[in-house]
């Protein structure tokens, strides 16, 4: 480095803390050096956010947020405008890829007890972040007001009448109209292109700050801080994440964007689970689609709410299934306080941990699965016995992460 | 840090007056600043006024065939019900959860077991109570989908409700409660109005 470039650094650094910046987050943080590819997942749902970001801004320069022009604006993107193909492909597909990259992340931490003392609030952190991605895609699906828009819209919108009291008033509010109509997609587009992207973006940057301050979990699920250089403090298992991780961030990144890329330019609907078929035809408010689903990230949640039929206690069955699908997902907050298993890491936990897990992920794809098709007698019980399985992982997790039988864990991370 | 946190400890009974009165004052006026944009997400004047009653000529319906009217945005179903479809209603009502329409999801002169002013021809909203939906009439008699016992009615492709032909639920299905009669009168014979029960009030 040239004089110059120093003092120009020096000058910057009296006015902006930059090189201490980029060291304590760069050069001088020290991730354990044991990371597998599992770890791929949080720097690639950063880039997908990057790429929603961008793609989304180039989208609203030629969409219409307007009951009569929203669909057509959409086809004029895919037909007219240059490149639009791309860019709303990008963003569509990104969309999708957002949920897998999001729920691999969030399955790393469930195997590796990330989750755990004292990642307590990163993982809360973590969790309000995928209630806005939830709302981000929800809100965005709507807006190309075809057939799946309306009606994905009309159903989920309508759970909110379930809420005793205030229900239809509430509903009204949102909508801001009788029924779901050109006022509410107006608004969600400001939803989906204010509110909540500044929402994520806030919500990201903080949950990279508590990340770095109580440090990456690893594989092994043991702390790197308890073991440092005594003459340097530094983690003797920890490696600096520039350059170390950066380069291995951007293999990663290059086998995500073969992929990406893949999806984009042969299979951008993905035979109707990323685009839907009924959504390439407008919003026909006087008729259902003869089988309506939610786009694929939803379905486990979507089979929970349909799961219930009968009535219980002095609540009805429809309440029951919208608290249920809510419920599906936001248990996953009590993680940290379910899990009493001495170790944290699915490596050192015992047979019962991973029985339980391996059924837990087998009924989430189970129910996704359902949750894509025509609701029959058969596949409603399925169902039920699925969603039973599902909310077992979690109810009975504090009594059987402490029975089961764990080894014990090293000193130092392994490979 | 934690100094900061402590500060309550050293403070006199003055400040900590001044303290909680600011808040409090703070706290009016955040609620007070949030109102306006909080009602301005309430429907507004124009979709209030958009609900206006709709006439409909029912003189071309005929027997077993269902019309779809628009009324405030939402789909109205006119069904005219053949006598072998009116006979299946009380074939039907073991399986019912509210058969004698006892939840008030009805104007009073459709509390009837056709739950209709005349008992052929039902005006019902073809929305599911369930999730929203509209649910698709199947008038065909035990198809390979719905089972042998289906006589006829309005199954929702979304969660899989059932309703029978005058729109009452099936037990121990997603809805709770029977699909809405709209208020609704006929100014003659053949013309019906959707919407209000006079032409008066409309």
């Amino acid at each position: 480095m040239s004089k110059q470039n120093n003092s120009f650094l020096e000058w910057i650094d009296k006015r902006f803390p930059l090189v201490s910046t980029w060291k304590e987050h760069f050069t001088e943080y020290y991730a354990p050096k044991n990371f597998n590819f599992w770890y791929f997942f949080g720097s690639l749902a950063l880039l997908v956010l990057v790429n929603q970001l961008v793609t989304g801004i180039f989208l609203t320069m030629s969409y219409k947020p307007d009951a009569s022009l929203a669909f057509a604006s959409v086809e004029y993107i895919m037909r007219d405008v240059e490149f639009g193909w791309l860019i709303r492909y990008m963003h569509s597909t990104g969309a999708s890829m957002f949920f897998v990259v999001v729920y691999l992340h969030m399955f790393r931490g469930m195997m590796y007890g990330s989750y755990r003392k004292p990642r307590e609030l990163l993982w809360l952190i973590g969790m309000a972040i995928f209630f806005v991605l939830m709302s981000l895609a929800f809100t965005g699906y709507i807006l190309p007001w075809g057939q799946m828009s309306y009606w994905g819209a009309q159903v989920i919108v309508s759970m909110f009448e379930a809420i005793p009291f205030i229900g239809e008033t509430l509903h009204n509010w949102i909508l801001g109209d009788f029924m779901l109509s050109d006022a509410a997609l107006n608004r969600f587009f400001a939803y989906h292109v204010v509110t909540l992207p500044v929402l994520i973006v806030v919500l990201v940057f903080v949950h990279i700050i508590a990340l770095h301050e109580v440090g990456s979990n690893n594989p092994d699920g043991i702390e790197i801080k308890e073991n440092k250089n005594p003459e340097t403090k530094i983690p003797v298992d920890g490696i600096p994440f520039h350059p170390y991780y950066t380069v291995k961030d951007i293999f990663g990144v290059v086998v995500f964007l073969i992929v990406f890329c893949g999806i984009i330019f042969f299979a951008p609907e993905m035979g109707g689970y990323f685009l839907e078929h009924n959504n390439f035809i407008p919003a026909d408010t006087l008729k259902t689609p003869d089988h309506i689903a939610p786009v694929w990230y939803f379905t486990p949640y979507y089979s929970m709410l349909r799961a219930v039929t009968v009535n219980f206690l002095w609540v009805d069955a429809k309440l029951w299934g919208v608290f249920l699908m809510v419920a599906g997902v936001a248990i996953f907050c009590f993680l940290p306080w379910l899990d009493r298993s001495p170790v944290k890491s699915i490596r050192y936990k015992g047979p019962i941990f991973k029985f339980a897990l391996t059924l837990f992920v087998i009924s989430f794809f189970v129910l996704g699965w359902l949750g894509t098709q025509q609701p029959t007698p058969l596949y409603t019980l399925l169902a039920q016995i699925f969603s039973v399985i599902y909310f077992a992982f979690f109810i009975l997790m504090p009594w059987y992460s402490k029975i089961d039988k764990t080894k014990p864990e090293p000193k130092r991370v392994t490979k | 840090m934690a100094d900061s946190f402590s500060i309550d400890s050293k403070m006199s009974g003055r400040r900590k007056f001044l303290v909680a009165a600011t808040s409090v004052a703070g706290g009016v006026a955040g609620v007070g600043i949030a109102t306006p944009f909080v009602l301005s997400m309430m429907p507004s004047e124009r979709a209030k006024a958009a609900g206006a009653p709709v006439e409909v000529d029912i003189s071309k319906l005929e027997e077993g065939m269902l019309l779809m009217v628009e009324w405030r945005g939402r789909v109205v179903w006119v069904l005219e019900r053949t006598p072998s479809m009116l006979a299946t209603l009380e074939k039907l009502e073991p399986k019912l959860a509210d058969p004698n329409s006892e939840k008030n999801q009805q104007p009073d002169y459709a509390k009837n077991r056709t739950r209709s002013i005349k008992p052929e021809i039902l005006v019902v909203e073809g929305i599911c109570t369930h999730l929203g939906c509209s649910p698709v009439f199947r008038k065909d008699i035990a198809p390979e989908d719905l089972g042998s016992d289906w006589l006829g009615g309005f199954f929702c492709p979304c969660h899989g409700s059932k309703f029978d032909l005058a729109g009452r639920v099936y037990k121990s299905v997603p809805a709770p409660t029977n699909l809405v009669v709209p208020p609704h009168t006929y100014l003659s014979d053949n013309v019906l109005l959707i919407g209000a029960e006079s032409k008066e009030s409309a």
